[in-house]
């Protein structure tokens, strides 16, 4: 093996760990918040790179239904729940946030997408759909059983992520799709080409994870979100919006899932079960960053995405296997090493 | 407007089909302890807690005169009234401090700043461990901050589930002085307590409440001299 061989697989592995180390930063993000365990956050990459591929192609994505439907039942369900709340006021709001809005963000699907916009205002378009999937899945599955035990709301968010999965079938197709560069800038660094694409990647996962970092240590608004995991009736008392946190967590996730998967859909063909795949690996790395620690998940994730790299160059039957090994000696070393705070009823 | 800051009437509070508060009425009159005493399982904490909007309830409830029985708890704590529930709710992860300037979270930045420092003003103890793990602290230590926590907020209304419970008698007697001194800073307290001698002498009006309803209220002073509360709340202590 030569030097050019070894660059070229450190810098597609540290693609795709960038790749990984934004969705581990998402997961990271939701357990802060809520407690859930998000399985689910890769369903987001597949919803936001075969919305950007279809709108690439001039048509109305399946994903608008999908916004419809959930907004609709997230309606009802927010209606159910505060029930012993409610007055004309707050129905108007919900109204706004989970009917008007979709209905909205369909309309302009339709009146859009046969322009065959730019790359980059599809890329919007696509964001507007998938980002308000987030709360609203939020509120339909995970907030009638916001008390519960980490074990169950991570059931639950296995049984949310088979359900999308499914519904990406449905509304996708088994055809796998791909998108447009978003940049087809191009530089050329010793032997490696370094893309405009690559680039944007690089400086997202590192944004997040800087922002990420600053927002839930330093501002008390961001100490108040991690509040929310830590003690949720402790936060009502002191005046959060429970549900208020959650559903800012699962925008952000949604938004960190979609862009993901419109950063990778020019790259790879995507199939309605990819996104679950990277989403995984993301998942391995946010473990390793024990679901608590931005920067040690986009390290971890960026030695995920080396190992898999060499593993397929080196053994690529075995690519998987090896890349989810990975995760065994960790996981021992964690539980020897751990001390944790036990969690509060 | 009337000197009632909180009032209600005819309270229902229902666990399922059980029902735990049964037609109670209690008025908390503006710069004034009221306390309400009562055995174990009267509906003292599930009184507190809807009147907090934890729980759901039938009746009304009126605070400064605007009807609140319907709004969520978080509008609640930013109309003026707080609760230290019995089991504190602290953020056990967080440091002392951020868990008083998260109690904080509804007034202004300045605001904050300067309540910090009547809280530890107050609280010395807090100060010497801001930066310690809520959950590290001890029991005595835990119910300050719970205190203090609630403070953060500014409330005009402060009730407070049981602060003595578990504390040793010297600490009792410092969370009972403060909350004097609380009184004379112009806040208003709904007070639950198991300990009813300390609470009748603290308080200026008070309520027995027995198996969800309220069966006797008066005077502090007079219930405390009452032959029969005598006789089933302050024990033979009093004999
Ligand atoms: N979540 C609940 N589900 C069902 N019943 C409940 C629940 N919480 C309280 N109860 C019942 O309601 C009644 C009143 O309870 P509550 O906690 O209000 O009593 P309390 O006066 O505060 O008692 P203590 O002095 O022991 O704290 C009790 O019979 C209790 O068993
Ligand atoms: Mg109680």
């Amino acid at each position: 093996m030569d030097s050019t061989i070894l660059l070229f697989l450190v810098q597609d592995g540290v693609t795709n760990g960038a790749l990984y180390g934004l969705l581990g930063v998402a997961t990271v993000l939701v357990f802060a918040v809520t407690r859930i365990i998000f399985v689910p956050q890769g369903e987001f990459v597949t919803y936001g790179a075969l919305t950007l591929a279809l709108l690439d192609t001039g048509r109305v994505p399946g994903t608008v239904w999908l916004l419809l439907g959930f907004g609709l039942v997230a309606f009802v369900i927010e209606l159910w729940m505060s029930r012993h709340e409610l007055d004309a006021r707050r129905i108007g709001k919900e109204a706004l946030a989970k009917i008007v809005l979709p209905c909205l963000i369909v309309a302009a699907t339709f009146w859009l997408a046969p322009m065959k916009l730019p790359p980059w205002a599809n890329l919007l378009l696509a964001l507007a759909i998938v980002a308000p999937m987030g709360p609203y899945l939020y509120t339909i599955a995970f907030r009638p059983v916001a008390e519960a035990s980490v074990l169950t709301l991570f059931i639950v968010a296995i049984g949310v992520h088979l359900s999308m999965q499914g519904l990406g079938l449905l509304f996708f197709g088994a055809e796998g799709l791909r998108a447009t560069p978003l940049s087809s800038t191009s530089l050329p660094v010793g032997p490696l080409v370094i893309t405009g694409q690559t680039l944007s990647i690089y400086a997202l996962t590192l944004v997040s994870m800087a922002a990420l970092t600053f927002f839930f240590n330093k501002p008390l608004f961001g100490k108040a979100l991690r509040a929310t995991a830590i003690n949720r009736l402790g936060a009502r008392l002191v005046g959060i919006r429970t549900s208020l946190s959650g559903s800012i967590a699962f925008v952000l996730a949604a938004i960190i899932g979609a862009l993901t998967g419109a950063l990778t859909a020019p790259m790879t063909t995507i199939y309605y079960d990819t996104g679950f795949i990277i989403g995984l690996k993301g998942f391995i790395a946010a473990i390793i960053g024990s679901l608590a620690s931005y920067p040690l998940t986009v390290v971890a994730a960026l030695v995920v995405g080396i190992a898999e790299a060499f593993a397929s160059f080196f053994a690529s039957q075995f690519k998987e296997v090896i890349v989810f090994t990975l995760i065994i000696p960790v996981l021992i070393w964690l539980s020897l090493s751990s001390h944790h705070v036990e969690e509060e009823e | 407007m009337s000197d009632l800051l909180l009032s209600i009437r005819d309270l229902h509070v229902a666990y399922g089909k059980v029902q735990a508060v049964n037609g109670v009425s209690i008025d908390v009159p503006r710069g004034e302890i009221v306390t309400v005493i009562g055995a174990n399982g009267a509906g003292k904490t599930t009184l507190l807690n809807a009147a907090m909007g934890i729980l759901p309830a039938r009746g009304a409830i009126t605070f400064e005169g605007a009807n609140i029985l319907r709004r969520p708890v978080e509008d609640r704590v930013g109309s003026g009234m707080t609760l230290v529930p019995e089991r504190r709710e602290l953020f056990a992860t967080m440091p002392v401090e951020d868990n008083l300037m998260l109690g904080g979270f509804l007034v202004s930045a300045s605001e904050r700043n300067e309540q910090i420092e009547q809280v530890y003003t107050r609280f010395p103890r807090l100060k010497e461990r801001r930066r310690q793990l809520a959950g590290t602290l001890s029991g005595g230590e835990r119910q300050m901050l719970a205190m203090g926590r609630a403070l953060m907020a500014k409330p005009r209304l402060l009730m407070l589930d049981e602060p003595s419970l578990g504390l040793a008698p010297l600490i009792v007697a410092d969370i009972f002085s403060i909350i004097r001194d609380l009184r004379s800073a112009g806040v208003s307290i709904l007070l639950v307590e198991q300990n009813a001698r300390a609470a009748l002498r603290l308080a200026d009006h008070a309520y027995v409440m027995e198996l969800g309803e309220i069966t006797m209220s008066g005077k502090a002073s007079d219930l405390a001299a009452d032959p029969k509360i005598v006789e089933t709340y302050l024990g033979i202590a009093a004999h």
